[in-house]
Protein backbone atom coordinates (compact mmCIF):
# COMPACT_ATOMS: atom_id res chain seq x y z
CA UNK A 1 0.00 0.00 0.00
CA UNK A 2 1.46 3.33 -0.94
CA UNK A 3 0.40 6.90 -1.20
CA UNK A 4 2.74 7.54 -4.11
CA UNK A 5 1.50 7.03 -7.64
CA UNK A 6 2.81 3.70 -8.84
CA UNK A 7 1.27 1.34 -11.36
CA UNK A 8 -0.79 -1.48 -9.88
CA UNK A 9 1.03 -4.74 -9.43
CA UNK A 10 -1.19 -6.27 -12.05
CA UNK A 11 -0.22 -3.68 -14.68
CA UNK A 12 2.01 -5.16 -17.36
CA UNK A 13 4.94 -3.17 -18.71
CA UNK A 14 3.56 -2.92 -22.25
CA UNK A 15 1.26 0.13 -22.37
CA UNK A 16 -1.07 -1.41 -24.94
CA UNK A 17 -1.97 -4.09 -22.41
CA UNK A 18 -3.72 -1.41 -20.37
CA UNK A 19 -7.34 -0.72 -21.17
CA UNK A 20 -7.16 2.78 -19.68
CA UNK A 21 -4.25 5.08 -18.85
CA UNK A 22 -4.53 8.52 -17.26
CA UNK A 23 -1.40 10.64 -17.02
CA UNK A 24 -1.29 13.97 -15.22
CA UNK A 25 -5.00 14.58 -15.77
CA UNK A 26 -6.28 17.90 -14.47
CA UNK A 27 -9.88 19.03 -14.75
CA UNK A 28 -12.19 21.63 -13.23
CA UNK A 29 -15.64 22.93 -14.17
CA UNK A 30 -14.20 26.28 -13.16
CA UNK A 31 -10.55 26.88 -14.19
CA UNK A 32 -9.74 28.48 -10.84
CA UNK A 33 -10.94 25.49 -8.82
CA UNK A 34 -9.71 22.21 -10.32
CA UNK A 35 -11.59 19.11 -9.19
CA UNK A 36 -8.83 16.75 -10.34
CA UNK A 37 -5.15 17.63 -10.08
CA UNK A 38 -2.54 15.54 -11.86
CA UNK A 39 -4.31 12.18 -11.74
CA UNK A 40 -2.16 9.20 -12.82
CA UNK A 41 -4.00 5.92 -13.15
CA UNK A 42 -3.46 2.63 -14.98
CA UNK A 43 -6.21 0.10 -15.52
CA UNK A 44 -4.97 -3.19 -16.97
CA UNK A 45 -7.11 -5.24 -19.33
CA UNK A 46 -9.30 -7.89 -17.72
CA UNK A 47 -9.14 -6.37 -14.23
CA UNK A 48 -11.77 -4.87 -11.95
CA UNK A 49 -10.44 -1.59 -10.57
CA UNK A 50 -12.25 0.57 -8.03
CA UNK A 51 -11.95 4.32 -7.68
CA UNK A 52 -12.97 5.29 -4.18
CA UNK A 53 -13.37 8.50 -2.27
CA UNK A 54 -15.89 10.62 -0.45
CA UNK A 55 -18.83 12.31 -2.12
CA UNK A 56 -17.82 15.15 -4.43
CA UNK A 57 -14.13 14.19 -4.60
CA UNK A 58 -14.18 13.85 -8.40
CA UNK A 59 -14.67 10.09 -8.84
CA UNK A 60 -17.52 10.39 -11.35
CA UNK A 61 -15.60 13.12 -13.16
CA UNK A 62 -12.85 10.58 -13.82
CA UNK A 63 -15.41 8.25 -15.44
CA UNK A 64 -16.77 11.08 -17.56
CA UNK A 65 -13.24 11.91 -18.70
CA UNK A 66 -12.57 8.27 -19.63
CA UNK A 67 -15.86 8.14 -21.56
CA UNK A 68 -15.04 11.36 -23.41
CA UNK A 69 -18.01 13.28 -21.96
CA UNK A 70 -15.54 15.81 -20.56
CA UNK A 71 -12.21 17.07 -21.90
CA UNK A 72 -9.27 17.38 -19.50
CA UNK A 73 -7.57 20.75 -19.08
CA UNK A 74 -4.22 18.99 -18.95
CA UNK A 75 -2.88 15.47 -19.18
CA UNK A 76 -3.41 12.40 -21.34
CA UNK A 77 -6.26 9.89 -21.37
CA UNK A 78 -5.69 6.74 -23.38
CA UNK A 79 -8.48 4.20 -23.83
CA UNK A 80 -7.71 1.07 -25.85
CA UNK A 81 -4.65 2.78 -27.32
CA UNK A 82 -6.57 5.90 -28.45
CA UNK A 83 -6.11 9.38 -27.01
CA UNK A 84 -9.67 10.25 -25.97
CA UNK A 85 -9.39 14.09 -25.94
CA UNK A 86 -8.04 14.06 -29.50
CA UNK A 87 -10.91 12.06 -31.00
CA UNK A 88 -13.39 13.81 -33.27
CA UNK A 89 -17.12 13.19 -32.73
CA UNK A 90 -17.30 10.26 -35.14
CA UNK A 91 -14.24 8.52 -33.71
CA UNK A 92 -15.54 9.20 -30.20
CA UNK A 93 -18.83 7.46 -31.00
CA UNK A 94 -16.85 4.61 -32.60
CA UNK A 95 -14.84 4.24 -29.39
CA UNK A 96 -17.96 4.40 -27.20
CA UNK A 97 -19.39 1.37 -28.98
CA UNK A 98 -16.63 -0.56 -27.20
CA UNK A 99 -17.55 0.94 -23.81
CA UNK A 100 -20.53 0.14 -21.63
CA UNK A 101 -21.56 2.44 -18.83
CA UNK A 102 -23.79 1.82 -15.85
CA UNK A 103 -25.13 5.09 -14.45
CA UNK A 104 -25.73 5.73 -10.78
CA UNK A 105 -29.49 5.19 -10.92
CA UNK A 106 -29.57 3.06 -14.05
CA UNK A 107 -30.67 5.81 -16.47
CA UNK A 108 -33.02 3.36 -18.17
CA UNK A 109 -35.21 4.84 -20.90
CA UNK A 110 -38.51 5.24 -19.10
CA UNK A 111 -40.66 5.16 -22.24
CA UNK A 112 -39.31 1.76 -23.31
CA UNK A 113 -39.78 -1.72 -21.85
CA UNK A 114 -36.87 -3.61 -20.28
CA UNK A 115 -36.55 -5.60 -23.51
CA UNK A 116 -36.45 -2.47 -25.66
CA UNK A 117 -33.92 -0.82 -23.34
CA UNK A 118 -31.45 -3.63 -23.92
CA UNK A 119 -32.28 -3.95 -27.61
CA UNK A 120 -31.74 -0.18 -28.04
CA UNK A 121 -28.01 -0.23 -28.80
CA UNK A 122 -28.30 -3.42 -30.88
CA UNK A 123 -30.98 -1.82 -33.04
CA UNK A 124 -29.08 1.47 -33.35
CA UNK A 125 -25.72 -0.02 -34.31
CA UNK A 126 -26.44 -3.30 -36.08
CA UNK A 127 -28.72 -4.63 -38.79
CA UNK A 128 -29.40 -7.87 -36.99
CA UNK A 129 -32.75 -9.55 -37.71
CA UNK A 130 -35.41 -9.22 -35.00
CA UNK A 131 -35.17 -12.90 -34.00
CA UNK A 132 -31.45 -12.58 -33.32
CA UNK A 133 -31.92 -9.30 -31.40
CA UNK A 134 -34.56 -11.06 -29.32
CA UNK A 135 -32.23 -13.97 -28.53
CA UNK A 136 -29.33 -11.65 -27.65
CA UNK A 137 -31.51 -9.52 -25.37
CA UNK A 138 -32.86 -12.59 -23.57
CA UNK A 139 -29.30 -13.90 -23.15
CA UNK A 140 -28.16 -10.61 -21.58
CA UNK A 141 -31.22 -10.55 -19.31
CA UNK A 142 -30.63 -14.16 -18.34
CA UNK A 143 -27.05 -13.30 -17.41
CA UNK A 144 -28.36 -10.83 -14.81
CA UNK A 145 -31.18 -13.17 -13.77
CA UNK A 146 -34.03 -10.98 -15.03
CA UNK A 147 -35.26 -12.72 -18.19
CA UNK A 148 -38.75 -12.69 -16.69
CA UNK A 149 -38.87 -8.89 -16.60
CA UNK A 150 -38.49 -8.38 -20.35
CA UNK A 151 -41.92 -6.87 -20.86
CA UNK A 152 -41.97 -4.71 -17.73
CA UNK A 153 -41.46 -0.95 -17.72
CA UNK A 154 -38.52 0.53 -15.73
CA UNK A 155 -41.03 2.09 -13.30
CA UNK A 156 -42.19 -1.42 -12.35
CA UNK A 157 -38.69 -2.52 -11.27
CA UNK A 158 -37.12 -2.22 -7.82
CA UNK A 159 -33.89 -0.22 -7.49
CA UNK A 160 -31.75 -3.38 -7.49
CA UNK A 161 -33.55 -4.84 -10.51
CA UNK A 162 -33.22 -1.57 -12.43
CA UNK A 163 -29.48 -1.59 -11.73
CA UNK A 164 -29.22 -5.17 -13.05
CA UNK A 165 -31.19 -4.30 -16.18
CA UNK A 166 -28.88 -1.33 -16.70
CA UNK A 167 -25.96 -3.72 -16.33
CA UNK A 168 -27.46 -5.99 -19.00
CA UNK A 169 -27.85 -2.92 -21.23
CA UNK A 170 -24.25 -1.88 -20.59
CA UNK A 171 -22.96 -5.22 -21.89
CA UNK A 172 -25.43 -5.44 -24.80
CA UNK A 173 -22.75 -4.73 -27.41
CA UNK A 174 -20.11 -6.94 -25.73
CA UNK A 175 -17.87 -4.00 -24.74
CA UNK A 176 -14.17 -4.25 -23.89
CA UNK A 177 -14.57 -1.80 -21.01
CA UNK A 178 -17.45 -1.21 -18.62
CA UNK A 179 -17.64 1.91 -16.44
CA UNK A 180 -19.74 1.66 -13.27
CA UNK A 181 -20.86 4.88 -11.59
CA UNK A 182 -21.82 4.11 -7.98
CA UNK A 183 -23.36 0.70 -8.80
CA UNK A 184 -24.08 -0.02 -5.11
CA UNK A 185 -25.71 3.31 -4.16
CA UNK A 186 -29.09 2.95 -2.47
CA UNK A 187 -29.31 -0.85 -2.71
CA UNK A 188 -30.46 -3.25 -0.02
CA UNK A 189 -27.81 -5.77 1.19
CA UNK A 190 -29.09 -8.60 -1.01
CA UNK A 191 -29.23 -6.50 -4.19
CA UNK A 192 -25.84 -5.06 -3.31
CA UNK A 193 -24.33 -8.53 -3.07
CA UNK A 194 -26.00 -9.59 -6.34
CA UNK A 195 -24.75 -6.54 -8.26
CA UNK A 196 -21.22 -6.98 -6.85
CA UNK A 197 -21.17 -10.65 -7.81
CA UNK A 198 -22.44 -9.84 -11.31
CA UNK A 199 -19.75 -7.21 -11.86
CA UNK A 200 -17.01 -9.72 -11.00
CA UNK A 201 -18.53 -12.67 -12.86
CA UNK A 202 -19.41 -10.77 -16.03
CA UNK A 203 -15.94 -9.24 -16.05
CA UNK A 204 -14.29 -12.66 -15.90
CA UNK A 205 -16.75 -14.52 -18.14
CA UNK A 206 -16.79 -11.92 -20.92
CA UNK A 207 -13.11 -10.93 -20.62
CA UNK A 208 -13.92 -7.26 -20.15
CA UNK A 209 -12.26 -4.58 -18.02
CA UNK A 210 -14.27 -2.88 -15.28
CA UNK A 211 -13.82 0.50 -13.62
CA UNK A 212 -16.02 0.84 -10.55
CA UNK A 213 -16.54 4.25 -8.98
CA UNK A 214 -17.92 3.74 -5.50
CA UNK A 215 -17.71 4.63 -1.86
CA UNK A 216 -18.82 1.20 -0.69
CA UNK A 217 -15.54 -0.04 0.69
CA UNK A 218 -16.64 -3.48 1.97
CA UNK A 219 -18.34 -4.58 -1.26
CA UNK A 220 -15.41 -3.28 -3.31
CA UNK A 221 -12.81 -5.11 -1.27
CA UNK A 222 -14.66 -8.36 -2.04
CA UNK A 223 -14.73 -8.04 -5.82
CA UNK A 224 -11.96 -5.77 -7.13
CA UNK A 225 -8.34 -6.43 -8.10
CA UNK A 226 -7.04 -2.97 -7.31
CA UNK A 227 -8.22 0.24 -5.62
CA UNK A 228 -7.41 3.91 -6.05
CA UNK A 229 -8.36 6.38 -3.31
CA UNK A 230 -9.12 9.91 -4.45
CA UNK A 231 -9.35 12.89 -2.14
CA UNK A 232 -9.17 16.58 -2.80
CA UNK A 233 -8.60 15.94 -6.50
CA UNK A 234 -5.55 13.71 -6.05
CA UNK A 235 -4.85 10.02 -5.76
CA UNK A 236 -3.75 9.74 -2.18
CA UNK A 237 -3.48 5.97 -1.86
CA UNK A 238 -3.72 2.82 -3.96
CA UNK A 239 -3.23 -0.88 -3.64
CA UNK A 240 -4.72 -4.36 -3.80
CA UNK A 241 -7.56 -5.27 -1.41
CA UNK A 242 -5.06 -7.07 0.85
CA UNK A 243 -2.82 -4.00 0.96
CA UNK A 244 -5.80 -1.76 1.71
CA UNK A 245 -6.97 -3.97 4.56
CA UNK A 246 -3.46 -3.93 6.07
CA UNK A 247 -2.86 -0.24 5.42
CA UNK A 248 -2.03 2.19 8.22
CA UNK A 249 -2.50 5.25 5.98
CA UNK A 250 -4.74 7.64 8.03
CA UNK A 251 -7.06 8.41 5.10
CA UNK A 252 -7.46 4.76 4.12
CA UNK A 253 -8.06 3.81 7.74
CA UNK A 254 -10.68 6.53 8.15
CA UNK A 255 -12.38 5.41 4.96
CA UNK A 256 -12.27 1.68 5.73
CA UNK A 257 -13.33 2.16 9.36
CA UNK A 258 -15.96 4.78 8.51
CA UNK A 259 -14.59 7.18 11.13
CA UNK A 260 -16.47 10.51 11.18
CA UNK A 261 -13.34 12.60 11.74
CA UNK A 262 -9.77 12.29 10.55
CA UNK A 263 -7.86 13.50 7.48
CA UNK A 264 -11.33 14.18 6.03
CA UNK A 265 -12.63 16.58 8.71
CA UNK A 266 -16.14 16.39 10.13
CA UNK A 267 -16.57 20.17 9.88
CA UNK A 268 -16.63 22.08 6.63
CA UNK A 269 -14.18 25.01 6.88
CA UNK A 270 -15.87 27.90 8.72
CA UNK A 271 -15.01 30.84 10.96
CA UNK A 272 -14.43 30.12 14.64
CA UNK A 273 -17.62 28.79 16.27
CA UNK A 274 -17.61 31.26 19.18
CA UNK A 275 -17.00 34.15 16.81
CA UNK A 276 -19.88 33.06 14.56
CA UNK A 277 -22.26 32.84 17.54
CA UNK A 278 -20.97 36.19 18.86
CA UNK A 279 -20.06 34.57 22.19
CA UNK A 280 -17.52 36.71 24.03
CA UNK A 281 -15.67 36.13 27.25
CA UNK A 282 -17.17 38.23 29.99
CA UNK B 1 -21.45 53.97 -1.74
CA UNK B 2 -23.70 55.07 -4.62
CA UNK B 3 -20.86 54.82 -7.17
CA UNK B 4 -20.11 51.24 -6.17
CA UNK B 5 -23.80 50.29 -6.20
CA UNK B 6 -24.12 51.85 -9.66
CA UNK B 7 -21.06 49.93 -10.89
CA UNK B 8 -22.46 46.67 -9.46
CA UNK B 9 -25.81 47.31 -11.10
CA UNK B 10 -24.09 48.02 -14.40
CA UNK B 11 -22.05 44.84 -14.02
CA UNK B 12 -25.20 42.82 -13.42
CA UNK B 13 -26.91 44.31 -16.48
CA UNK B 14 -23.79 43.63 -18.56
CA UNK B 15 -23.52 40.06 -17.32
CA UNK B 16 -27.22 39.52 -18.07
CA UNK B 17 -26.81 40.91 -21.59
CA UNK B 18 -23.72 38.80 -22.28
CA UNK B 19 -25.52 35.72 -20.96
CA UNK B 20 -28.59 36.43 -23.11
CA UNK B 21 -26.50 36.93 -26.27
CA UNK B 22 -24.45 33.83 -25.55
CA UNK B 23 -27.64 31.78 -25.06
CA UNK B 24 -29.06 33.16 -28.30
CA UNK B 25 -25.88 32.09 -30.09
CA UNK B 26 -26.10 28.65 -28.52
CA UNK B 27 -29.75 28.38 -29.58
CA UNK B 28 -28.83 29.33 -33.17
CA UNK B 29 -26.09 26.69 -33.27
CA UNK B 30 -28.50 24.20 -31.70
CA UNK B 31 -31.07 24.96 -34.43
CA UNK B 32 -28.43 24.40 -37.12
CA UNK B 33 -27.41 21.05 -35.59
CA UNK B 34 -31.06 19.96 -35.32
CA UNK B 35 -31.51 20.75 -39.01
CA UNK B 36 -28.37 18.76 -39.85
CA UNK B 37 -29.83 15.77 -37.98
CA UNK B 38 -33.30 16.19 -39.49
CA UNK B 39 -32.82 13.64 -42.31
CA UNK B 40 -32.44 11.00 -39.54
CA UNK B 41 -35.84 11.99 -38.17
CA UNK B 42 -37.46 11.47 -41.57
CA UNK B 43 -35.55 8.29 -42.39
CA UNK B 44 -37.03 6.74 -39.25
CA UNK B 45 -40.59 7.87 -39.76
CA UNK B 46 -41.92 5.89 -36.79
CA UNK B 47 -40.05 8.23 -34.41
CA UNK B 48 -41.50 11.37 -35.99
CA UNK B 49 -45.01 9.87 -36.30
CA UNK B 50 -44.91 9.05 -32.59
CA UNK B 51 -44.10 12.69 -31.83
CA UNK B 52 -46.86 13.93 -34.15
CA UNK B 53 -49.21 11.76 -32.10
CA UNK B 54 -47.98 13.18 -28.78
CA UNK B 55 -47.78 16.81 -29.89
CA UNK B 56 -50.64 16.87 -32.38
CA UNK B 57 -53.24 14.17 -31.75
CA UNK B 58 -53.16 14.58 -27.98
CA UNK B 59 -53.68 18.36 -28.41
CA UNK B 60 -56.84 17.87 -30.46
CA UNK B 61 -59.28 18.16 -27.57
CA UNK B 62 -58.02 21.50 -26.24
CA UNK B 63 -57.59 22.94 -29.75
CA UNK B 64 -61.03 21.89 -31.02
CA UNK B 65 -62.95 22.84 -27.89
CA UNK B 66 -61.14 26.20 -27.67
CA UNK B 67 -61.78 26.84 -31.38
CA UNK B 68 -65.46 26.12 -30.95
CA UNK B 69 -65.85 28.50 -27.99
CA UNK B 70 -63.74 31.26 -29.56
CA UNK B 71 -65.92 30.99 -32.69
CA UNK B 72 -69.14 31.13 -30.67
CA UNK B 73 -67.97 34.21 -28.74
CA UNK B 74 -66.85 35.87 -31.99
CA UNK B 75 -70.28 35.11 -33.40
CA UNK B 76 -72.06 36.79 -30.50
CA UNK B 77 -69.75 39.79 -30.23
CA UNK B 78 -69.42 40.19 -34.00
CA UNK B 79 -73.17 40.07 -34.60
CA UNK B 80 -73.78 42.60 -31.83
CA UNK B 81 -71.33 45.09 -33.37
CA UNK B 82 -72.15 44.46 -37.04
CA UNK B 83 -75.88 44.59 -36.53
CA UNK B 84 -75.63 48.18 -35.24
CA UNK B 85 -74.55 49.16 -38.74
CA UNK B 86 -77.02 46.88 -40.47
CA UNK B 87 -74.25 44.48 -41.51
CA UNK B 88 -75.31 41.43 -39.51
CA UNK B 89 -75.19 39.31 -42.68
CA UNK B 90 -71.43 39.92 -42.85
CA UNK B 91 -70.87 37.86 -39.72
CA UNK B 92 -69.43 34.96 -41.75
CA UNK B 93 -66.87 37.27 -43.38
CA UNK B 94 -65.90 38.85 -40.06
CA UNK B 95 -65.46 35.53 -38.27
CA UNK B 96 -63.80 33.77 -41.21
CA UNK B 97 -61.20 36.47 -41.81
CA UNK B 98 -60.48 36.88 -38.09
CA UNK B 99 -59.90 33.18 -37.66
CA UNK B 100 -58.01 32.38 -40.84
CA UNK B 101 -55.73 35.41 -40.76
CA UNK B 102 -55.10 35.88 -37.05
CA UNK B 103 -56.91 33.99 -34.35
CA UNK B 104 -56.47 30.51 -35.83
CA UNK B 105 -52.66 30.55 -36.01
CA UNK B 106 -52.12 32.78 -32.95
CA UNK B 107 -54.49 31.20 -30.43
CA UNK B 108 -53.74 27.68 -31.67
CA UNK B 109 -50.02 28.55 -31.34
CA UNK B 110 -50.47 29.81 -27.78
CA UNK B 111 -52.45 26.69 -26.83
CA UNK B 112 -49.89 24.48 -28.58
CA UNK B 113 -47.06 26.14 -26.63
CA UNK B 114 -48.88 25.53 -23.36
CA UNK B 115 -50.02 21.98 -24.04
CA UNK B 116 -47.35 20.39 -26.28
CA UNK B 117 -44.37 22.77 -25.92
CA UNK B 118 -44.30 22.47 -22.15
CA UNK B 119 -44.63 18.67 -22.38
CA UNK B 120 -41.71 18.43 -24.83
CA UNK B 121 -39.50 20.60 -22.60
CA UNK B 122 -40.40 18.66 -19.46
CA UNK B 123 -39.79 15.31 -21.16
CA UNK B 124 -36.37 16.22 -22.56
CA UNK B 125 -35.41 18.03 -19.34
CA UNK B 126 -36.33 14.98 -17.25
CA UNK B 127 -34.41 12.71 -19.59
CA UNK B 128 -31.41 14.95 -18.99
CA UNK B 129 -31.96 14.99 -15.22
CA UNK B 130 -32.20 11.19 -15.05
CA UNK B 131 -29.07 10.85 -17.24
CA UNK B 132 -30.98 9.19 -20.07
CA UNK B 133 -29.46 11.60 -22.59
CA UNK B 134 -25.97 10.95 -21.19
CA UNK B 135 -26.62 7.19 -21.33
CA UNK B 136 -27.62 7.54 -24.96
CA UNK B 137 -24.44 9.48 -25.75
CA UNK B 138 -22.38 6.81 -24.02
CA UNK B 139 -24.10 4.24 -26.24
CA UNK B 140 -22.80 6.22 -29.22
CA UNK B 141 -26.30 7.41 -30.11
CA UNK B 142 -26.68 11.15 -30.65
CA UNK B 143 -29.65 12.45 -28.61
CA UNK B 144 -30.02 15.34 -31.05
CA UNK B 145 -30.81 12.87 -33.82
CA UNK B 146 -32.75 10.30 -31.75
CA UNK B 147 -34.66 12.53 -29.31
CA UNK B 148 -34.57 16.20 -30.34
CA UNK B 149 -35.01 16.16 -34.15
CA UNK B 150 -38.15 13.92 -34.16
CA UNK B 151 -39.78 16.06 -31.45
CA UNK B 152 -38.93 19.25 -33.33
CA UNK B 153 -40.43 18.00 -36.59
CA UNK B 154 -43.39 16.43 -34.82
CA UNK B 155 -44.22 19.93 -33.51
CA UNK B 156 -43.57 21.70 -36.81
CA UNK B 157 -45.86 19.31 -38.73
CA UNK B 158 -48.61 19.30 -36.08
CA UNK B 159 -48.92 23.05 -35.63
CA UNK B 160 -50.40 24.07 -39.04
CA UNK B 161 -52.85 21.16 -38.88
CA UNK B 162 -53.97 22.18 -35.41
CA UNK B 163 -54.32 25.84 -36.48
CA UNK B 164 -56.46 24.75 -39.45
CA UNK B 165 -58.68 22.65 -37.17
CA UNK B 166 -58.96 25.57 -34.74
CA UNK B 167 -60.21 27.83 -37.56
CA UNK B 168 -62.66 25.20 -38.83
CA UNK B 169 -64.10 24.70 -35.34
CA UNK B 170 -64.25 28.49 -34.85
CA UNK B 171 -66.21 28.98 -38.05
CA UNK B 172 -68.51 26.15 -37.01
CA UNK B 173 -69.01 27.79 -33.60
CA UNK B 174 -69.88 31.10 -35.24
CA UNK B 175 -72.32 29.26 -37.55
CA UNK B 176 -74.03 27.68 -34.54
CA UNK B 177 -74.46 31.06 -32.86
CA UNK B 178 -75.15 33.20 -35.94
CA UNK B 179 -77.37 30.89 -37.96
CA UNK B 180 -78.81 28.39 -35.49
CA UNK B 181 -79.19 30.65 -32.45
CA UNK B 182 -79.66 34.17 -33.79
CA UNK B 183 -81.35 33.11 -37.00
CA UNK B 184 -79.15 34.66 -39.72
CA UNK B 185 -79.63 33.35 -43.22
CA UNK B 186 -77.42 30.34 -43.77
CA UNK B 187 -76.85 31.17 -47.48
CA UNK B 188 -75.74 34.72 -46.60
CA UNK B 189 -73.43 33.46 -43.87
CA UNK B 190 -71.58 30.97 -46.09
CA UNK B 191 -71.92 32.88 -49.37
CA UNK B 192 -70.48 36.14 -48.04
CA UNK B 193 -67.67 34.20 -46.42
CA UNK B 194 -66.78 32.39 -49.64
CA UNK B 195 -66.90 35.64 -51.64
CA UNK B 196 -64.72 37.62 -49.24
CA UNK B 197 -62.08 35.09 -48.25
CA UNK B 198 -59.65 33.99 -50.91
CA UNK B 199 -57.22 31.13 -50.72
CA UNK B 200 -54.44 33.53 -51.69
CA UNK B 201 -53.51 35.54 -49.70
CA UNK B 202 -55.87 34.99 -46.74
CA UNK B 203 -55.63 31.22 -46.21
CA UNK B 204 -52.02 30.84 -47.41
CA UNK B 205 -50.84 33.66 -45.16
CA UNK B 206 -52.56 31.95 -42.23
CA UNK B 207 -50.80 28.72 -43.14
CA UNK B 208 -47.42 30.49 -43.39
CA UNK B 209 -47.99 32.03 -39.97
CA UNK B 210 -48.85 28.70 -38.40
CA UNK B 211 -45.75 27.06 -39.91
CA UNK B 212 -43.52 29.87 -38.58
CA UNK B 213 -45.16 29.60 -35.14
CA UNK B 214 -44.71 25.82 -35.26
CA UNK B 215 -40.97 26.22 -35.93
CA UNK B 216 -40.63 28.85 -33.17
CA UNK B 217 -42.57 26.94 -30.51
CA UNK B 218 -40.94 23.57 -31.30
CA UNK B 219 -37.44 25.05 -31.36
CA UNK B 220 -37.94 26.87 -28.06
CA UNK B 221 -39.43 23.73 -26.49
CA UNK B 222 -36.63 21.34 -27.50
CA UNK B 223 -33.91 23.90 -26.77
CA UNK B 224 -35.18 24.71 -23.28
CA UNK B 225 -35.48 21.00 -22.49
CA UNK B 226 -31.99 20.23 -23.75
CA UNK B 227 -30.50 23.26 -21.99
CA UNK B 228 -32.41 22.73 -18.71
CA UNK B 229 -30.43 22.47 -15.49
CA UNK B 230 -30.56 18.82 -14.46
CA UNK B 231 -32.55 19.43 -11.28
CA UNK B 232 -36.26 19.48 -10.41
CA UNK B 233 -36.11 23.27 -10.19
CA UNK B 234 -34.20 23.47 -13.49
CA UNK B 235 -36.84 21.46 -15.37
CA UNK B 236 -39.61 23.51 -13.81
CA UNK B 237 -37.92 26.79 -14.83
CA UNK B 238 -37.26 25.48 -18.34
CA UNK B 239 -40.93 24.54 -18.76
CA UNK B 240 -42.00 28.00 -17.63
CA UNK B 241 -39.47 29.61 -19.98
CA UNK B 242 -40.88 27.58 -22.88
CA UNK B 243 -44.45 28.75 -22.30
CA UNK B 244 -43.50 32.40 -21.69
CA UNK B 245 -40.84 32.56 -24.44
CA UNK B 246 -42.93 30.74 -27.04
CA UNK B 247 -46.02 32.86 -26.31
CA UNK B 248 -44.06 36.11 -26.62
CA UNK B 249 -42.33 34.84 -29.77
CA UNK B 250 -45.72 34.03 -31.34
CA UNK B 251 -47.10 37.50 -30.59
CA UNK B 252 -43.97 39.28 -31.84
CA UNK B 253 -43.67 37.13 -34.96
CA UNK B 254 -47.38 37.61 -35.64
CA UNK B 255 -46.96 41.37 -35.70
CA UNK B 256 -43.90 41.19 -37.97
CA UNK B 257 -45.54 38.73 -40.37
CA UNK B 258 -48.77 40.76 -40.44
CA UNK B 259 -46.86 43.91 -41.35
CA UNK B 260 -45.25 42.13 -44.29
CA UNK B 261 -48.26 40.09 -45.42
CA UNK B 262 -51.03 42.62 -45.24
CA UNK B 263 -48.93 45.75 -45.67
CA UNK B 264 -50.27 46.68 -42.26
CA UNK B 265 -48.80 50.18 -42.06
CA UNK B 266 -50.40 52.47 -44.62
CA UNK B 267 -51.07 49.48 -46.85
Amino acid sequence: MTAAARPPAAAPACPTENAVELTGVTYGYDRRRPILRGIDMTIPRGKVVAIMGGSGCGKTTILRLIGGQLRPQAGRIIVAGQSVPDLDRESMFEMRRKIGMLFQFGALFTDLTVFENIAFALREHTNLPDELVRDLVLMKLNAVGLRGTAQLRPAELSGGMARRVALARAIALDPMLVLYDEPFAGLDPISLGVVGKLIRELNDALGITSVVVTHDVYESLKIVDYLYFVSDGRIIAQGTPQEVKASSDPFVRQFVDGAPDGPVPFHYPAPAYAEELAVHAR
Amino acid sequence: MPAEAFANGLRRVGAGAINAISRLGFAARFFAVVLVHSPDAFRRTSLTLREIYFAGVLSLVIIMVSGLFVGMVLGLQGYDSLNKYGAGDSLGVFVGLSLVRELGPVVAGLLFASRAGSAITAEIGLMKTTEQLAAMEMMAVDPLARIVAPRFWGGVISMPLLAALFSVMGVFGAYLVGVRLIGLDSGAFWGNMRAAISFWPDVTNGIIKSVVFGVAVSLIAVFEGYDAKPTAEGVSSATTRTVVGASLAILALDFILTVFMFRGIGG
